[in-house]
């Protein structure tokens, strides 16, 4: 079976981000990027699924401008066999994103295609659900244990209630959870291996596919910081503050 | 303009979470109906008539949506879904595992967690963990929406009197089945709706010390949340992890007991009216968000703190 991986270039999740002074969007100008940690467990899951026999290649696909390149190398050298890039310099909506990957996913004929269950830069957690609804797929999101036998899947996924497990019908489209895998480091070598990795890549209008997005962003501001607060010298003095002046308790 | 919420439940209830998403379309205007697809739950169609404000209730009972899986609900939803303007789920793992499926099959987009309410088709939402807020207009014309709870009062559960319609529900996709689900403790009080909440997260060590929060927590009423890291280190189950892949939630007190403040998890909690910090650290960010903070090993701190109560 092949796999298609879906990947997304962001803010490093360690960066805080910074709000542009004339409201227009966030400033990634200089900023760290990388590979979005959700999209890494599904890669990770993906290489552990090629180990234990059950996929045989690995296709990382990304949706983006210029430097989109850099997160599929890494892709690659995490350890999958190739990638494509589908070029436009626009930000295309989740919607969008699905219609131009699911096209990839049907003409590489995958039989499972593996995303992060959000991208932590727009959060919006809806890519995966997307691409199940237009491939007519079974859909796993936000999953935290993958077991695929023949033509089914059992998914444990992570919901407000806590675990709930469910049968699949391949093929499949799954969203990963964090705690799905530890993905793996990346070694020197293995940079070294990716660079020699085919690379596709496909321009976005190549596609004939309807990208327009449907939202319009009127403005982006940094929401209200909270007042300082005070640093209390005991127990004792937090217990009667919250009690006489904040009165929560 | 005419609202559809898709109503969420165990079959016997209607969760607090539907609640919240009411008054999003009551913010919005016009006419609001709910979506009740369960099995065996004509209780919860009964009850979602009462809300204050909801118009009509279109049930659809059948075996298929017992446990709401995305394949069949989101079916249902294309179906009923024409000839509304905005149709509206809470952003919770029910919300954001079935919207996204429905609106592409309307080929329409998503608008996920809304905050704010600016106009029918002008909406903010947080992005990047909520270290931003942005402003969208919608041009379509059935717009997709997830509802961040907190941040809407909930409508009342009693008042209303709308009309109960029965729907049929297609046909089962096949494409999924339900086999369990795991709760760990029912006992406790709900982390999403608790007044207060005290949270542990790496500091606490060790899931048995997590105990000294629970003896809090049970004096104050509260409900007990956790850091990633304190979920990830096996102490607590995934259900009480607070933040950007968590639970967002907005207490009247929220005690950060051992947890840094990193931007993921104030992402779940910086809506609180009342953050109280213990932390040995006085560097961690946590104490930059909140209103007390008490520099002390919270092995000493906690137990004391459990005393004065
Ligand atoms: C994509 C992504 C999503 C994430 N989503 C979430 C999320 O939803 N929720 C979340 O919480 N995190 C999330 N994280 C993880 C987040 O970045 C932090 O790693 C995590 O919140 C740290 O948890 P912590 O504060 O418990 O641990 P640490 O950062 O290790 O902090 C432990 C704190 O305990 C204090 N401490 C230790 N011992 C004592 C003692 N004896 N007495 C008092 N204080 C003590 C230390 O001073 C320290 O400040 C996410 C990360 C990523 C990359």
């Amino acid at each position: 079976m092949k796999v298609l991986v879906c990947v997304k270039r962001v803010l490093d999740p360690q960066v805080k981000a910074r709000v542009k002074a004339d409201g227009s969007g966030v400033d990634l100008a200089n900023a760290k990027m990388t590979m979005n940690p959700f999209c890494e467990n599904g890669l990770e899951e993906a290489l552990r699924l090629r180990e234990a026999g059950t996929v045989e290649e690995i296709i990382v696909a990304s949706v983006g401008g210029g430097k989109t390149e850099e997160t599929l190398r890494h892709g690659l050298a995490m350890g999958a066999d190739r990638a494509i890039q589908v070029v436009t310099e626009e930000a295309l909506e989740p919607l969008a994103i699905a219609k131009v990957l699911k096209q990839i996913a049907e003409q590489e004929g995958v039989g499972l295609v593996l995303t992060g269950k959000q991208a932590i830069d727009d959060d919006s957690n809806q890519t995966a659900q997307m691409m199940s609804a237009l491939l007519g797929w079974s859909l796993a999101a936000f999953c935290s244990d993958i077991k695929i036998e023949g033509d089914k899947a059992t998914i444990i996924r992570e919901v407000d209630a806590g675990l709930e497990t469910i049968e699949v019908r391949m093929p499949t489209v799954m969203s990963a959870d964090l705690r799905l895998n530890e993905p793996r480091y990346v070694k020197l070598p293995d940079v070294m291996k990716a660079k020699r990795k085919p690379m596709d890549k496909i321009e976005l209008d190549s596609l004939g596919l309807d990208t327009a997005n449907r939202l319009t962003t009127l403005q982006v501001e940094e929401p209200e910081g909270r007042a300082a607060g005070i640093i209390v010298n005991s127990v004792g003095e937090l217990v009667e503050k919250l009690r006489n002046e904040a009165k929560v308790i | 303009m005419s609202n559809l919420v898709i109503v969420e439940h165990d079959n016997n209830e209607v969760a607090a979470a539907t609640l919240h998403a009411v008054t999003a379309a009551q913010q919005i205007g016009g006419d609001i109906d709910l979506l009740v697809a369960g099995e065996n739950c004509g209780a919860v169609a009964e009850a979602a008539a009462k809300i204050a404000g909801v118009s009509s209730v279109k049930l659809a009972d059948d075996a298929k949506f017992g446990h709401h899986l995305a394949e069949n609900l989101a079916t249902l939803i294309v179906d009923v879904a024409p000839g509304y303007s905005h149709v509206l789920a809470s952003a919770t793992t029910f919300g954001k595992n079935v919207m996204p499926r429905a609106a592409a099959l309307l080929d329409k987009a998503q608008i996920s967690e809304i905050v704010e309410v600016k106009s029918p088709d002008t909406f903010v939402r947080p992005i990047y963990a909520g270290n931003a807020l942005a402003t969208v207009q919608s041009s379509d014309e059935i717009k997709m929406i997830t509802v961040r709870t907190i941040m809407f009062e909930a409508a009342a559960a009693e008042g209303g009197s709308a009309s109960v319609e029965v729907i049929g529900g297609g046909a089962d996709t096949g494409l999924s089945s339900w086999v369990s689900q795991a709760v760990s403790n029912n006992d406790q009080v709900d982390l999403t709706s608790a007044k207060i909440v005290i949270s542990g997260g790496r500091g606490m060590q060790s899931g048995d010390n997590f105990e000294m929060l629970h003896k809090v927590a049970a004096k104050l009423g509260a409900a007990v949340g956790a850091s990633r890291a304190a979920v990830d280190s096996g102490f607590v189950p995934n259900e009480l992890q607070v933040g950007q892949t968590g639970k967002v939630i907005a207490p009247d007190l929220y005690i950060a007991v051992g947890i840094s403040g990193a931007i993921q998890h104030l992402a779940g909690m910086k809506e609180s009216k009342v953050i109280v910090a213990i932390n040995n650290d006085s560097e961690a960010p946590i104490f930059q968000v909140a209103d007390y903070g008490l520099v002390a090993d919270l092995f000493e701190a906690v137990p004391e703190l459990d005393a004065a109560l």
